[in-house]
């Protein structure tokens, strides 16, 4: 039953997954395609949870909290570099 | 190391000291210090006369190369011991002569000598020697000291030209000698001549034969500047004259004429070495004396002569390889042409020398060596103008002198050859005579200008750089001493005959000597009225009516078309292939990093789509394939939308941003297929690596930055899907066949139990195969330090120049 369930969860997350990548190749904007990405982002992070489950390990923790701290500095770098042109200022040593 | 090897390298030893001479004892002039040696060697080397009079040799061996079978064994017989007195002999002359000739105060003479001695020895090296390997060493070493001495006053184009030319052809020669060598020595299974000589008659069937005798024989061709390699001797008279009277014609253009005699034993088996020396010979003969009599410069007629006379002893040795050929001879005719070029050679090198010298004499003391500008010089030469009569007259081959002689034998050998119906001579054999006389002909007439125009005639002291005087007494010895010696053979030849001659034609015709017998050479003045006879009164008739009419004949010259000439073919090939080979590299070299590209997959391509389809190594094995489960199709479904997304799509952006989906779908598939360490640093490496590449877009120049899409070009598709495609079959075809089970079992048992770690893929990083982890953190830091440096270390403006320049 649980295995059923699992599947079920990776189909339509697979699924969600195809709809964000549409959004990644359609845009029309930039920032629709970074929050497309930070979205698969999180949508890796349930897949590798329902994966691990479904192959049984507790190996792929690890991938789950990494997942989710590049997500975050991903979109954070990219919002930069949309608002500013650039990611690392160097604003102190001219 | 005998004695012998130690006469080899004393010349070279000598040349090390030679520029601390010049240095610490600039009073004397370097070439009394040089004179010494080639007088010691020729004096010494005398002593052998006994030992290879009676038909005896010596052979010393040094080990060199031993494992290779390549030692430096010299061996003396009457063949390499006539070349040795004929290069020490003449070197002393040479190097007498040079004192005078060259200015102690002017000249670079330390260069002079080191090149000089160097020559020397390489010639020495080159008779003496009895392996192929080393006489091809000395060969090559007398290209590149000739190569030096014809450059010798390298400021000058022309010498330059020269010295460039004469390399060119004669190391052409010599790597086709090289390569004859290594035929031959596969064939014999030695590298040694004698050893080779002994199974002459077994080689003869061998396959190779023919090619490993065209080769040597093209090293000896262009050596002794045979046609139609003469070409480079012409230009190599911007040398000194010293140079040019020891190398250009007495010594290094008869190495030739030593090969083909050392090697006749073991090739004149074959009727192709008669055919091909004798005619090539001949040939070179006629071609070079009419083309001397046109030449106005003085050292070029004596080049072209030279070119001839080399000729003639060619033709005569091919002749006398009849002797091989046919052993039931018992009238020793061939043997009369063997000794015939023997005694030419002599002869050659006595009254050419003595030539040259004169030539430089005239250049020396009137500033010119063009005929049109030389006239009268008898009075006010007169030493000189014997000199010349004595070495022309024996050249155009008049009595007393020793030329007359050796013409005769030169005549009798061919008429010989007409008569005799061997190799179905009975059509052909006509044309030897003839061309050999013909050839004798415009030998006379170049003789006569040398003498008559340059001494007779109206004295033209408008046109002359200097006043003309006779020679310094000093530079007169040389010529004396040729001179004398050309009348001494002339009119005592048999001084000669038993000596040297008959010596060194038992060394290139052994097998037709019964053993602890001697030839039988007799040379002789008078043997009655015979055709020889009359053909030379001819010759003297018919050259003398030619020389009085040469101004109304000479312009038959102009018809001959000036631009066909084999010279025009040098330079004109040369051209071609500089210009020919620029345009293919420039064709393909396009610069552009897209066309290498394409070139390297093409044959990427190529190479392995035609060793899997000529090979028949495709191999399709779904055997041990594992189930494909959903989650796989699903991603490999996102990953081919989010590849064809970075091909299609119009903005970079879009691209970059395609470029993390892959690679973030990437790490999902190290999650499903279990490598969660994969997984992590591929996630990372993503992450940072798409950081990169939008930094790189940033920076992209404002002007340049086109927003459209990747340009569509069927070319590239067509390499881009063919790479793919044989990629995927290689990939395919390798999974199918696996010839040996994994060694993962291994990894598997001893993870924990050797190397006390539960991680598989780290312990084999750190542990069981930590090299390749170490340097791959080298690549790392050295990647660092690059960008670093790239960044930091870039040169300010004012630098540019600097960088350009390097």
């Amino acid at each position: 039953m649980i295995d059923l369930v699992l599947k079920l969860t990776l189909v339509l997350l697979a699924i969600a997954m195809l709809g964000l990548v549409y959004r990644l190749v359609k845009g029309p904007t930039t920032p629709d395609r970074v929050v497309a990405l930070d979205a698969m982002g999180v949508n890796l992070v349930s897949i590798a949870a329902v994966l691990s489950m479904i192959l049984k390990t507790s190996n792929f923790l690890d991938i789950i909290l990494l997942i989710g701290i590049m997500a975050f500095l991903g979109t954070v770098a990219f919002a930069k570099f949309l608002e500013k042109g650039e990611i690392i200022e160097y604003d102190r040593d001219q | 190391m005998s004695l012998v090897h130690w006469a080899i390298l004393a010349p070279f030893i000598l040349a090390i000291f030679v520029p601390f001479f010049r240095k610490k004892a600039a009073t004397i002039h370097t070439g009394w210090f040089v004179l010494i040696l080639p007088v010691v060697l020729f004096v010494s080397f005398l002593q052998y006369l006994p030992v290879t009079m009676n038909n005896n040799s010596i052979t010393h061996s040094a080990a060199w190369i031993p494992s290779l079978g390549i030692d430096f064994s010299v061996y003396i017989d009457g063949l390499s011991l006539l070349f040795i007195l004929l290069i020490t002999g003449i070197g002393s002359l040479v190097v007498l002569y040079s004192i005078y000739y060259l200015s102690k105060t002017k000249e670079s003479l330390q260069h002079f000598y080191v090149y000089l001695l160097m020559f020397m020895g390489a010639m020495l090296g080159v008779v003496l020697s009895d392996n192929v390997i080393t006489l091809y060493m000395f060969w090559e070493l007398t290209s590149i000291s000739s190569f030096l001495l014809i450059a010798y006053w390298f400021d000058r184009d022309r010498s330059r030209y020269g010295a460039l030319k004469s390399m060119l052809i004669t190391v052409f020669g010599g790597l086709m000698m090289l390569g004859g060598f290594l035929v031959l020595s596969i064939m014999g299974g030695t590298f040694s001549i004698r050893e080779l000589a002994v199974q002459a008659p077994d080689l003869y069937h061998h396959p190779l034969f023919l090619l490993a005798m065209i080769l040597i024989l093209l090293g000896a061709f262009t050596k002794s500047a045979q046609f139609p390699f003469y070409i480079w001797l012409p230009d190599a008279m911007e040398a000194p004259t010293p140079v040019s009277a020891y190398l250009h014609s007495a010594t290094m253009v008869k190495a030739g004429i030593y090969l083909v005699a050392r090697f006749s034993p073991i090739f004149a088996f074959s009727s192709y070495w008669f055919w091909i020396v004798s005619a090539v010979g001949l040939f070179t003969m006629i071609w070079a004396s009419f083309n001397a009599v046109k030449q106005t410069d003085l050292k070029g007629i004596l080049a072209y002569s030279t070119v001839s006379q080399l000729g003639l002893i060619m033709g005569l040795l091919g002749a006398g390889s009849a002797a091989l050929y046919f052993d039931s001879l018992d009238d020793n005719l061939y043997t009369a042409a063997v000794i015939a070029a023997i005694f030419h050679l002599i002869n050659h090198a006595t009254f050419k020398g003595s030539l040259f010298m004169v030539v430089g004499i005239i250049d020396h003391e009137t500033g010119t060596r063009d005929i049109r500008r030389l006239g009268g010089l008898m009075s006010l030469m007169p030493v000189t103008f014997t000199l010349s009569v004595i070495g022309a007259f024996s050249m155009a081959g008049l009595p007393p002198f020793n030329g007359f002689l050796s013409k005769e034998m030169f005549f009798l050998s061919m008429v010989q050859l007409s008569e005799l119906n061997l190799f179905n001579l009975e059509t052909w054999g006509i044309f030897f005579p003839v061309l050999a006389w013909i050839g004798s002909v415009f030998t006379f007439i170049y003789s006569m200008i040398i003498v008559f125009t340059v001494f007779t005639g109206k004295f033209q002291p408008e046109k002359l750089e200097k006043k003309p005087h006779e020679a310094p007494a000093g530079m007169l010895v040389s010529p004396i001493i040729l001179a004398v010696l050309v009348i001494v053979f002339g009119l005592f030849p048999n001084l000669l005959s038993y000596s040297l001659i008959q010596p060194a034609a038992a060394a290139i015709v052994p097998s037709i000597i019964p053993s602890g017998e001697q030839l039988d050479v007799n040379i002789y003045f008078w043997h009655g009225i015979t055709a020889e006879l009359l053909m030379t009164i001819a010759v003297v008739l018919v050259g003398i009516i030619l020389y009085t009419f040469l101004p109304k004949w000479v312009g038959l010259y102009n018809y001959f078309p000036g631009k066909v000439t084999l010279n025009n073919l040098y330079d004109a090939s040369l051209y071609t292939v500089e210009r020919g080979s620029n345009s293919i590299t420039k064709s393909y070299m396009s610069g552009f990093i897209r066309s290498y590209l394409v070139y390297i997959f093409a044959f990427f391509i190529a190479l392995l789509g035609f060793t899997l389809w000529a090979k028949d190594a495709f191999r399709y094995d779904a055997s041990n394939t594992s189930p494909i489960g959903y989650y796989e199709i699903g991603l490999l479904v996102v990953l081919c939308v989010a590849t064809a997304t970075i091909l299609m799509a119009k903005s970079r952006l879009t691209s970059i941003i395609s470029l993390g989906a892959v690679g973030y779908s990437v790490s999902l598939f190290f999650v499903i297929f279990r490598a969660p360490d994969l997984a992590l640093t591929q996630l990372v490496i993503e992450t940072v690596s798409t950081a990169l590449f939008l930094l790189c877009f940033y920076h992209l120049p404002k002007l340049s930055r086109h927003e459209e899409k990747m340009s569509f070009q069927i070319g590239n598709a067509l390499i881009a899907a063919g790479v793919g495609i044989t990629v995927t079959l290689i990939g395919i075809t390798a999974h199918s066949t696996k010839l040996f089970s994994s060694i993962n079992e291994y990894y598997i048992e001893n993870t924990y139990k050797k190397a006390g770690g539960e991680n598989m893929v780290n312990v084999i990083l750190v542990d069981f195969r930590g090299f390749d982890t170490l340097f791959e953190i080298a690549v790392l830091s050295v990647a660092a330090l690059g960008i670093y440096a790239l960044i930091k270390l870039r040169l300010e403006k004012g630098d540019d120049s600097v960088n350009e320049n390097k």
